[in-house]
């Protein structure tokens, strides 16, 4: 049997990954989406191991809307990622610094 | 306990607004696809009529005995309603400004009036909402509109950049709020706001409980800093409002802050705050941060979007200095802030947006040089706005500061007042250089005003209101006061 906390530090080591790997990363905005995925992840593991132990069932449908969301989020991403492709041949992160002041 | 299956009818009458903004965008969608290219002004009229419809429809719930609904995760009480009501004539202003903007930019698209549309559902939910879940949903349509909102000007370089930046900070920002509301929701057990309230104010603070509440609270507190962008979170806000098409901007600096304001309130005083003592000590460094940062920054800017970005963030600091205090007072008077600043952002940003013309963008402050020789009347408009931004007796933007000075100084925080009115002061020198430019230089480009008479009429009065709401301020401070 699996306890609460474990569910914890598993979910809170993935949500580190995810946040040093937004701040680390300088090749691609791709590799950024897929980190601020890797949140949501650990967002969803805190969910439902939390409504697993407390027998509450609201934390679980709250999963299925993150994911919803999660997936709009990433289209609209996309698009827009498609956009700046066009625009500048690249989609690495060192071409989005023209506006600075 | 599970009360999922409960439904009455009779609720959906207090619902209202929602639904027929919903049913309204639906039926604009549908009739844009008939729409030739040359009657897509009937989108904008459309637009503008289903914004006043729903004002009206939620005015009316203005004092209606406050009830939650839908398993508790819906509320409408009298701040929901006022919240609406002022989101409503704030899009209304906005959206004539836009007009002027979209057109003279061959940016006149009918989406852009559905994004809107779709942007200020999620702010009703927000405001409305009163369990984690709903106030999440609100969020994200609110933020994904957004996002496609900006990207529309997909022939500007800037813009597509500005959306990029805006995404991916706001999907952290959203993810980090929710691995906050996570930690909540495990440790009280439920996603209800009153839920939460009562088990927080039953926890003794000295119990190992109080320290998760308390890690999920810093979560909480980051990404509803994001949300309004105050200093450490605010990398995105001026290149948001540098990039951004100017009405997008405008769109952006004024209605989505009631709504963060009111998720703010939803979560932290609502919900937590019986852990005061603890959130306002991360507010007072958030804000003592920005006011500076906000202050000083600004000074050297050229770019007048990117100048009014960090005085936004000085204004944003003001208003969370208001939530330092702890007292419902001090809440109304973040609110007046709030409401205030609204009102003045809409005008400066109007005024940059009436001085554009066909191929002729203006985003620096040297455009304004001259402009009270060529139109004194507008002019005279500029340097009330901007003296209400600094905060100049009697004008408006002076009552805000006052109110929210006064709470704080009342509240014993003398040191922290006399902090932000030096910081303050600083900031006058970039609102008067504005002031200099219109009246002591020469023009040195051709400026011409040809925006349409509704939109000269509108700006006008909405500095008319600034100059008569700020020497009759009793009405809006009583309205504030009663809102909690």
């Amino acid at each position: 049997m699996v306890s609460l906390s474990e569910y914890l530090i598993l979910s809170s080591t993935i949500f580190c990954i995810g946040l040093v790997g937004i701040f680390v990363n300088r090749t691609n905005i791709i590799t950024l989406l897929m980190c601020v995925e890797l949140i949501l992840v650990a967002v969803n593991t805190n969910f439902i191991a939390f409504s697993h132990f407390l027998g509450d069932e609201a934390g679980q449908i709250f999963v299925f809307f993150i994911l919803t969301v999660a997936a709009s989020e990433v289209a609209i991403g996309l698009a827009i990622l498609t956009l700046l492709f066009r625009g500048r041949g690249s989609i690495s992160v060192d071409v989005i610094n023209s506006l600075k002041g | 306990m599970n009360n999922f299956i409960e439904f009455d009818t009779s609720s959906l009458w207090v619902v209202l607004p929602e639904i027929f903004l919903l049913s309204a965008i639906v039926v604009i969608l549908l009739l844009d696809l008939f729409l030739n290219k040359y009657s897509q002004q009937v989108t904008y009229y459309l637009t503008q009529l289903s914004l006043l419809i729903s004002g009206i429809l939620s005015f009316n719930l203005i004092d209606h005995p406050q009830v939650i609904i839908f398993s508790g995760s819906f509320i409408l009480d009298n701040m929901a309603s006022v919240f609406k009501v002022f989101i409503m004539i704030a899009t209304m202003i906005a959206m004539v400004y836009s007009r002027h903007y979209l057109r003279a930019h061959l940016l006149f698209r009918s989406e852009y009036f559905i994004l809107v549309l779709l942007s200020i559902l999620g702010m009703m939910v927000m405001v409305s909402g009163y369990s984690l879940l709903t106030l999440y949903l609100g969020l994200e349509i609110l933020s994904l509109s957004l996002y496609a909102l900006i990207a529309i000007a997909h022939e500007r370089v800037y813009a597509i950049e500005a959306a990029l930046k805006y995404f991916i900070l706001g999907a952290i920002a959203s993810a980090i709020l929710l691995y906050g509301m996570s930690m909540i929701y495990g440790i009280s057990g439920s996603l209800n706001i009153n839920e939460i309230a009562n088990f927080v104010s039953n926890t003794d603070l000295n119990s190992r409980r109080t320290l998760i509440i308390n890690f999920g609270l810093v979560f909480l507190v980051i990404g509803i800093a994001f949300k309004l962008g105050s200093v450490p979170f605010h990398m995105w806000v001026p290149d948001v409002y540098q990039g951004a098409p100017t009405s997008v901007t405008l769109f952006i600096s004024t209605v989505p802050k009631i709504a963060a304001i009111s998720i703010l309130i939803r979560i932290l005083v609502d919900g937590l705050g019986s852990m005061h003592s603890y959130w306002s000590d991360l507010f007072m460094v958030l804000s003592i941060l920005s006011i500076t940062l906000g202050s000083v920054v600004a000074l050297m800017q050229t770019n007048i979007k990117r100048m009014l970005a960090y005085s936004t963030i000085s204004h944003v600091g003001f208003i969370m200095l208001g939530f330092v205090t702890g007292t419902l007072t001090g809440y109304s008077a973040a609110i007046f802030y709030t409401l205030v600043y609204i009102l003045m952002s809409l005008a400066a940003f109007g005024m940059i947006i009436l001085l554009n013309k066909q191929g002729f963008e203006v985003d620096q402050v040297s455009d304004f040089k001259g402009l009270s020789k060529h139109s004194p009347w507008f002019a005279l408009m500029m340097l009330i706005v901007m003296l209400s931004m600094a905060g100049i007796p009697p004008l408006l933007g002076f009552y805000s500061k006052f109110f929210i000075l006064q709470q704080i100084v009342s509240s014993g925080f003398i040191t922290i007042a006399i902090f932000a009115v030096i910081f303050a002061v600083i900031s006058t020198y970039y609102y008067l250089q504005i002031i200099k430019f219109m009246y002591f230089d020469e023009i040195d480009n051709k400026i011409t005003i040809n925006a349409s008479m509704d939109m000269q009429l509108v700006l006008s009065m909405n500095v008319i209101l600034i100059l008569v709401v700020g020497l009759f301020p009793d009405f809006l401070i009583q309205l504030v006061l009663s809102l909690f």
